[in-house]
């Protein structure tokens, strides 16, 4: 079993009020931080290793320690938790059953911040989570975590919940302050980046939900000790949204640095591929990044154990490997259609363009087009290279990463799929009443011979 | 673009309603009370079960901004409804990974069940129907939300879908 920082009280009754959370230990960082120095709170995050949570994996000491302070500024910490990335559901998990964990996050990273007033801005839709977040501040706020002079140190924080308007880019940072400002969630370009000009041009830090809550055991048991948990640079424990044709889906807390082979096929978490079907492929971090076949994801093109870690998932580059991400790990039995899927995601992500950038507008819309026509078999050989250049075309030449999230899982499904996008092609008429199956994406991966001196 | 539909007659606002807003508005500090806009429209959302343009006209009255300020941001997110809905507005994620658990076939069964396509609203008012893009809660697939509380509905099969559609009319009748 591994180590639970974040869930290890999860099912203890009654953890989502105030009095049984605190009765386990909770609330016990606030009063060791506000003893500390700002400086000193960073301090600990930076030398736990967190990286971000949200996605991107940034290093969430290093980033907070970007941010500006300029005197009789206000300085914002916002919590993202617009949580919309198909394949990612931990963040209403953490929310809706242990919501004062993020709220004993969001006071200890205020204070580190320097921030008099933090926003946990929440996805729409998450209208019940909201009201959990309310409900949970209010009690903070009573037994005096919250407001004037906490805990009679002298700082005071205000927490609000702000709720999103339904749009998968308010979770891409500046489109959330954008959005968190009352305005059309269009991505700012950057630079100015948020640390030095975020909400109302205030310096301010966004976090995810996940990373927040993590700054908790890294207070508690101190940067160091949070540091040995998992591997390498990938340090400490992680959220896994497992979903898809598993015995098993749910959020499983994994120290980093577990198996692959482990987390699909174990009892202690997704129990293997559901109704005794074989592997097809995974898609291991969220619907943004490459997917992979049965073969590449249990195994590095080395040949090695592939990992759930930040280096090992990635291991191989984009040619053989993937992305930690977010997390949100879906799962692919052998009557999947990649090609079905592939059109799914990108129909997903031209609808939420937000349609500042041409490349992103146009583009998805194209692929969109393009990826129909083949899963409805009407399809053209040509297709798949006209859909690695409008991938390539998007690439890189957009405001924010969205284009990227959309350009690479076309282009990944098509450089290991490839047979199965000319099938449908080739075989128009059978590929709407059947799916090309498992074909050879779980052989044994070739040996590779050492290249020639 | 959505189009906005237009419709006779005023919108009020009630005393409380308007307490509500004003709630809203002291979490942000003095001049950035257009932050309030998102969360207003939810309000007004959840009374009037939509966003007509006389309730955008007068929400840009309340929080001193242009009215074209409002239109953009009520057009421009999805759960802002520009036409009125059924009293029950089913909202199924249509996204991969609930598609994986047959989540299309699940739209299907509604479709057929409720007799009425995509955005159509059944004869009585009472339902309505739409896909959704990714819910955040993939690993209980298929799922699907009603508003103006977003209670959620998961693991759906078509006879949870057939007991949620006779508990709601139930619960209307009675
Ligand atoms: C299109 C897009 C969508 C994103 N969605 C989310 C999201 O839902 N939640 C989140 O925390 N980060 C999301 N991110 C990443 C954020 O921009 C940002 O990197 C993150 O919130 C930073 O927090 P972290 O450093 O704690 O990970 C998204 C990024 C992009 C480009
Ligand atoms: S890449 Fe797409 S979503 Fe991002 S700013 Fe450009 S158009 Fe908007
Ligand atoms: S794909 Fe349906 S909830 Fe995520």
């Amino acid at each position: 079993m591994g180590r639970k920082l974040l869930l290890e009280h999860i099912n203890v009754p009654g953890i989502e009020t105030f009095d049984v959370y605190r009765s386990k230990g909770g609330y016990d960082t606030v009063a060791k931080a506000l003893k500390m120095t700002t400086d000193e709170v960073v301090e600990e995050v930076k030398k736990s290793g967190l990286r971000g949570r949200g996605g991107a994996g940034f290093p969430t000491g290093m980033k907070w320690s970007f941010l500006a302070k300029p005197e009789g500024r206000a300085r914002y910490l916002v919590c993202n938790a617009d949580e919309s990335e198909p394949g990612t559901f931990k963040d209403r998990y953490l929310m809706t059953y242990i919501p004062h964990l993020l709220i004993e996050g969001m006071i200890i990273s205020s204070y580190a911040l320097g921030a008099k007033v933090s926003y946990i801005y929440v996805r729409g839709e998450m209208m019940p989570q909201i009201r959990i977040l309310e409900k949970a501040i209010a009690e903070a706020k009573a037994k005096g975590f919250l407001g004037k002079n906490i805990l009679g140190s002298g700082y005071d924080l205000e927490l609000y919940v702000q709720p999103g308007g339904g749009a998968y880019i308010c979770g891409e940072e500046t489109a959330l302050l954008e959005s968190l400002e009352g305005k059309r969630g269009n991505p700012r370009i950057k630079p100015p980046f948020p640390a030095i000009a975020g909400l109302w041009g205030c310096p301010t830090v966004v976090n995810n939900v996940e990373s927040i809550a993590a700054v908790v055991p890294i207070i508690r048991d101190g940067g160091d000790e949070y540091s040995k948990i998992g591997i390498g640079r990938s340090t400490g424990t992680k959220l896994i949204s497992a979903s898809g044709n598993i015995n098993k889906p749910g959020i499983y807390e994994i120290e980093l640095g577990v198996s692959v082979e482990d987390f699909i096929y174990s009892d202690e978490y997704c129990g293997g591929i559901a109704n005794g079907k074989r592997l097809k492929a995974v898609v291991a971090g969220g619907s943004s990044v490459p997917i992979l076949p049965a073969n590449l994801i249990t195994k590095t093109i080395k040949n090695e154990a592939r990992l759930m870690s930040y280096e090992s998932l990635s291991d191989g580059g984009f040619a053989t490997g993937t992305m930690m991400g977010s997390g949100g790990f879906i799962v692919f039995d052998e009557d999947q259609c990649i090609v079905r899927n592939t059109w799914n995601f990108t129909r997903f992500y031209h609808h939420e363009s937000c349609g500042q950038c041409s490349p992103c507008r146009e583009g998805t819309g194209w692929m969109e087009k393009v990826l129909h026509r083949l899963e409805y078999g009407h399809g053209k050989l040509s297709d798949m290279d006209l859909l690695v250049d409008v991938s390539k075309k998007i690439e890189g030449n957009t405001i924010c990463p969205l284009g990227d999230a959309a350009a690479w899982p076309v282009a990944s499904a098509i450089r290991h799929f490839r047979d199965e996008f000319e099938w449908h092609v080739t075989n128009g008429a059978e590929a709407v009443t059947r799916n090309f199956g498992l074909a050879h994406y779980a052989d044994p991966l070739p040996v590779l011979e050492p290249a020639a001196q | 673009m959505l189009r906005v539909e237009d419709t006779q007659g005023q919108v009020e606002f009630s005393a409380a309603l308007i307490t509500k807003f004003d709630d809203v508005v002291s979490r942000y500090p003095e001049g950035k009370q257009k932050a309030g806009l998102l969360p207003i429209l939810h309000l007004v959302q959840a009374e009037f079960g939509w966003v007509s343009p006389q309730a955008m006209d007068k929400i840009a009255e309340y929080l001193d901004i242009q009215h074209v300020e409002v239109y953009e941001v009520a057009t421009f997110y999805s759960m802002y409804l520009l036409k009125p809905q059924g009293k029950y507005f089913l909202e199924v994620c249509r996204t991969g990974p609930c598609c994986l658990n047959g989540a299309e076939k699940l739209m299907g069964y509604i479709e057929q069940k409720l007799g009425v396509k995509e955005g159509e609203v059944t004869a009585d008012g009472l339902f309505s129907w739409r896909g959704v893009e990714c819910l955040a809660a993939c690993g209980f697939a298929p799922v699907l939300q009603i508003g103006p509380e977003y209670t959620f509905y998961e693991n759906l099969t078509p006879e949870k879908v057939d007991k949620l559609i006779a508990d709601l009319t139930a619960q209307t009748k009675n």
